[in-house]
């Protein structure tokens, strides 16, 4: 495998968030019934015209400021030609020639911690299509024009990326960036968020392009890592067995972990674009894109750059926590709340908090602890009502009961023991059980300080102040 | 003797309740059942929904209410939507097609008061110059039924000519307004692209297709106009710009106004008869006060070889949609998808539609668009440029609407080339998107001539004003063809 390249092209569709259609006042709200939410437009009625949302059109604007790109003061919507049952007019509105965002960048970071600049090509409007639905219906195939119609910004990357896990962190860089900006819901399982890769190898060194195949459709980050590689080792085994790879379109199947062939060149369509009549060119003057960019929320990289320097996180920390707008407003939240300890803070965020929402499959905005409980709990860290090893035990209780913080430990007691006088009665306790123990520590076995530690938290249901224990241990132990 | 009313006469006698909706709509109900054997001008007959109308409009008018054009009879081309009436497009592709919405045209002239009485014959998806691509029969045309009406808007002109209805809705793409008002004696309106909403008149090459009138007279054309133009924010290619009141100053003299002929409009092609009738009425508007003077448009002669690659590139893509899934014609039980589309389509469309799709379809294949296309494109710029030059010099355009009158029937149908050249004069006002009029201006050996009118963008009322004065001059718009009178 060494000696090859890897060269990985993305194109990312995201579904702008639009209340209705790009070109339909219908509503493009996920999961109706089959075929009720398409008007006479969505449906390729005869005599009907597109007219084109301008919210789409803002959001287009929104994300094309957010990358640096070059927004087009004129846009062309073209018409791309090709006869399918789920494609009612038997084109789809696209841009071809003159797409509404050109030449942006989007920052990646790589495994070793460095930052790589991916070119985004453009990013253009279009309509998506129907589907064709196949399950429960034997012998026969449905359509659901729903989805037709339904605004789509296509984010095309340059081929500027040299592993799956690039691609992955790319596209992953896309989904912060368009959820950030509210212009689509990021929502992979409803095909809300999908790319298509365009991937090919060439020897290192080269400066020439392979043969690439593009997989299409893939709505997932693991598939996505998935397919590449499984692609990439599929065209290296064939160039070095004497094969030569064929440009076609290919799909990814999650259950055998392999792309397949869907149709080669010769078999693809000529898509006969020409600029659609219906539609006069979109013109968008410097006001209106100046405008749109004011309006602009604080963005990932920027948002990051501010935790580390407001809070003094490492840069790993201020990345996690940017992911989601919605975790960088709930880690400031519990950060404000606890004002001396941020990196506690961020400790807790990303470690407890996260690993229980991941383990229940929910999302930090569904509530299921608010941000001012979690600093609830860590305030009692920070004031040393309790222990760090306690608060997990009564993390674990507010997660299950809802409880707060000070709740849980009043109702099971888990209060810190920080009267001197208790700590020594269980200190004599312990050493009065363990003569033997103590008598070799006496003789100088060291080691055996943290045996009594253990035993003396073991007696007082670890809820001894760790500091003070260790102080009166030291005090004790000697006799 | 109603029928022989114009529209504007008609609308006045209404209001004036000299004479009932009802009445008037019976009488022209009877007339087209008894003219559709020798006219074949109507696909649809509306006359339950008529009368309903009628009697709507005449209570209007008898509280004093009604739209402008309460209770006159008129007739939409068959490719404007109407809810609960099939609209075929004369087309077996649509054969069983009502559509469950009205066009933006059919609503304006409805809340106007028009009264509806049915959908007129046309050629098949709006494309051809005879009329005989209807799916649906050729229409005849009234002065002489062995010869065509023209299209694609012939049952609009025939139905007109004949007085089966005061006035119709047309299109015009390459002259499918102008062009059979011209071989049927009427009056017909193409205004400015962007005038009239596309909005439910099914298209055939959208960046061309206009909606637009044909009447008996000028006087009723700008009526009629009125209530149908406007912007529509449901067609992006509708201009927002005010409607001016077209009837409105008519009568102002012609004083002074400068006239272009267009030089490259009297060619070899131009029948010696038609031109004879054409310099006529260049001195009667010379006589009106308009001064004359020779404009030439020299890109013109690359009109029609630009139009047959604009046209047909469109039409390949505006009829893909016609695909046997939702609407429209299906084969009987296909047996795959590929096969569903290949015989839905075969079957649904006629060889006129089958030409242009191919056509459209091969210019605008990979290797073929800059060659085609794009170069059609351009050429259709420097027709534009050539129009605005011209009009930088005077303030109308005059010339044939089309080299002969009207032809017989079958004569041309083996030959499309021929059949394209009717439209020799007509497709650049289609290409540069400016308004343009046909009106009767003689007959060449007994069959009726048009005289074109054309004008700079939006100036409909200088086109309505020159051709109402002109028609206040002659009495060839009032001729109607004996059997009908």
């Amino acid at each position: 495998m060494s000696g090859w390249e890897t060269v990985i092209g993305l194109e990312i569709h995201a579904q702008l968030a639009t209340r209705s259609k790009i070109f339909s006042g219908a509503s493009s709200a996920y999961g109706a019934a089959p075929n009720t939410q398409a008007c006479l437009v969505d449906l390729g009625y005869p005599g009907v015209l597109p007219v084109l949302n301008a919210e789409a059109v803002r959001m287009a604007v929104r994300f094309g400021t957010a990358i640096g790109a070059r927004i087009a003061r004129q846009s062309v919507f073209a018409r791309k030609n090709y006869f399918y049952p789920d494609l009612p007019k038997g084109y789809q509105i696209s841009q071809y020639e003159l797409p509404i965002v050109a030449h942006g960048a989007i920052d990646i970071v790589l495994d070793d911690g460095s930052v790589k600049r991916v070119g985004v090509t453009r990013a253009h409007l279009e309509e998506d299509a129907g589907k064709s639905l196949h399950e429960g219906l034997p012998g026969v195939t449905g359509i659901d024009l729903n989805r037709a119609g339904t605004p789509l910004l296509e984010i095309v990357s340059e081929p500027q990326l040299r592993s799956a896990k690039e691609a992955v962190a790319y596209m992953k860089k896309v989904h912060t960036l368009v959820r950030y900006l509210e212009i689509c819901d990021g929502n992979m399982q409803e095909g809300s968020f999908r790319c298509d890769a365009n991937v090919s190898v060439r020897p290192k060194g080269s400066d020439k392009l392979g043969t690439r195949a593009e997989i299409k459709n893939v709505n997932s980050f693991r598939f996505v890592e998935k397919a590449i590689q499984y692609e990439v080792t599929r065209q290296i085994e064939l160039i070095e067995s004497g094969g030569t790879v064929v440009q076609e379109t290919r799909l990814y199947d999650p259950d055998k972990g392999e792309t397949r062939s869907m149709r080669s060149k010769e078999e693809a369509n000529d898509y006969r674009y020409f600029p659609d009549p219906d539609l006069l060119p979109l013109t968008l003057d410097e006001e209106y894109i100046e405008a749109v960019g004011a309006q602009l929320p604080e963005l990932p990289d920027a948002k990051a750059a501010r935790l580390v320097a407001q809070y003094g996180l490492p840069a790993y920390d201020a990345g996690v926590l940017t992911a989601s707008r919605e975790l960088a407003d709930y880690y400031e939240a519990v950060a404000r709340a606890v004002p001396s300890q941020p990196k506690l803070a961020a400790n807790w965020v990303m470690g407890d908090l996260s690993a229980a929402l991941n383990k229940e499959g929910l999302d930090i905005g569904a509530g299921r602890m608010p941000a001012e409980r979690l600093a609830g709990l860590l305030t009692r860290i920070v004031d040393e009502t309790i222990s760090g090893k306690i608060a997990k035990e009564v993390f674990e209780a507010m997660w299950a009961s809802g409880d707060s913080a000070d709740r849980v430990i009043e109702a099971k007691g888990l209060k810190q023991i920080t009267d001197g006088a208790a700590i020594e009665r269980a200190i004599e306790e312990v050493m009065a059980k363990n003569p033997a123990q103590l008598a070799e520590y006496r003789a100088g076995k060291d080691k055996l300080f943290g045996f009594f530690v253990g035993q003396v938290m073991k007696a007082t249901g670890g809820k001894a102040n760790p500091a003070q224990l260790n102080e009166l241990l030291k005090k004790k132990l000697p006799g | 003797m109603i029928h022989r009313h114009t529209l504007t006469r008609l609308a006045a006698d209404l209001r004036a309740r000299k004479l009932s909706s009802v009445e008037l709509v019976r009488t022209c109900l009877g007339r087209i059942e008894a003219s559709q054997p020798a006219l074949n001008a109507f696909i649809s007959i509306t006359a339950e929904q008529a009368l309903d109308a009628a009697q709507a409009a005449d209570r209007a008018l008898a509280r004093g209410d009604g739209g402008p054009l309460a209770g006159v009879p008129i007739g939409h081309k068959d490719l404007f939507c109407t809810a609960g009436v099939r609209t075929t497009c004369g087309s077996r592709m649509l054969e069983n097609f009502v559509s469950p919405y009205d066009a933006t045209v059919v609503e304006r002239l409805k809340a106007a008061g028009a009264v509806v009485l049915g959908k007129l014959n046309m050629d098949e998806f709006a494309m051809g110059s005879s009329n005989e691509t209807s799916y649906y029969g050729p229409v005849h045309n009234p002065w002489n039924t062995d010869m065509v009406p023209g299209g694609s808007s012939g049952g609009s002109a025939a139905a007109v000519c004949a007085r089966l209805i005061s006035a119709a809705t047309a299109t015009d793409t390459g002259g499918s307004i102008r062009q059979p008002a011209a071989l049927c004696g009427v009056t017909g309106i193409k205004p400015t692209y962007g005038r009239v909403s596309r909005y439910g008149m099914i298209a055939f090459a959208s960046s061309l297709d206009q909606g637009g009138v044909i009447a008996a007279s000028a006087e009723d054309a700008a009526l009629m106009l009125r209530e149908m133009a406007g912007f529509d924010r449901r067609d992006s290619t509708s201009v927002d710009a005010p409607v001016p009141d077209y009837v409105a100053g008519l009568e102002a003299p012609l004083e002074g106004l400068k006239i272009g002929v267009l030089k490259e409009f009297f060619d070899e092609g131009l029948d010696p008869d038609n031109e004879r009738c054409i310099r006529e009425a260049l001195s009667v508007l010379a006589r009106l006060g308009a001064g004359l003077r020779e404009v030439s448009l020299p890109n013109i002669s690359l009109s029609v070889p630009a139009y047959y690659v604009v046209a047909p590139a469109e039409c390949s893509s505006n009829l893909a949609r016609y695909d046997g899934v939702r609407f429209g014609h299906r084969c009987e039980s296909p047996r795959d998808l590929q096969d569903l589309y290949k015989r839905s389509r075969s079957e649904g469309f006629g060889a006129e539609v089958k030409r242009r799709i191919m056509t459209g379809t091969y210019v605008l294949s990979t290797g073929y668009y800059d060659a085609y296309y794009l170069k059609a494109q351009r050429v259709r710029q420097l027709i534009a440029a050539d129009f605005q030059r011209a009009f930088g010099e005077v303030d109308l355009l005059v010339g044939p609407a089309t080299p002969t009158a009207a032809f017989p029937l079958g004569s041309k149908v083996a030959d499309p080339i021929t059949m394209y050249l009717n439209d020799i004069y007509t497709i650049s006002a289609n290409l540069a998107g400016v308004p343009a009029m046909s009106i009767p201006c003689g007959f060449a050996q007994g069959l009726p001539v048009g005289l074109q009118l054309i004008g700079p963008h939006f100036a409909e009322q200088r086109l309505l004003h020159a051709a109402h004065r002109y028609q206040l001059e002659t009495d060839w718009h009032l001729r109607i063809p004996e059997r009908f009178a």
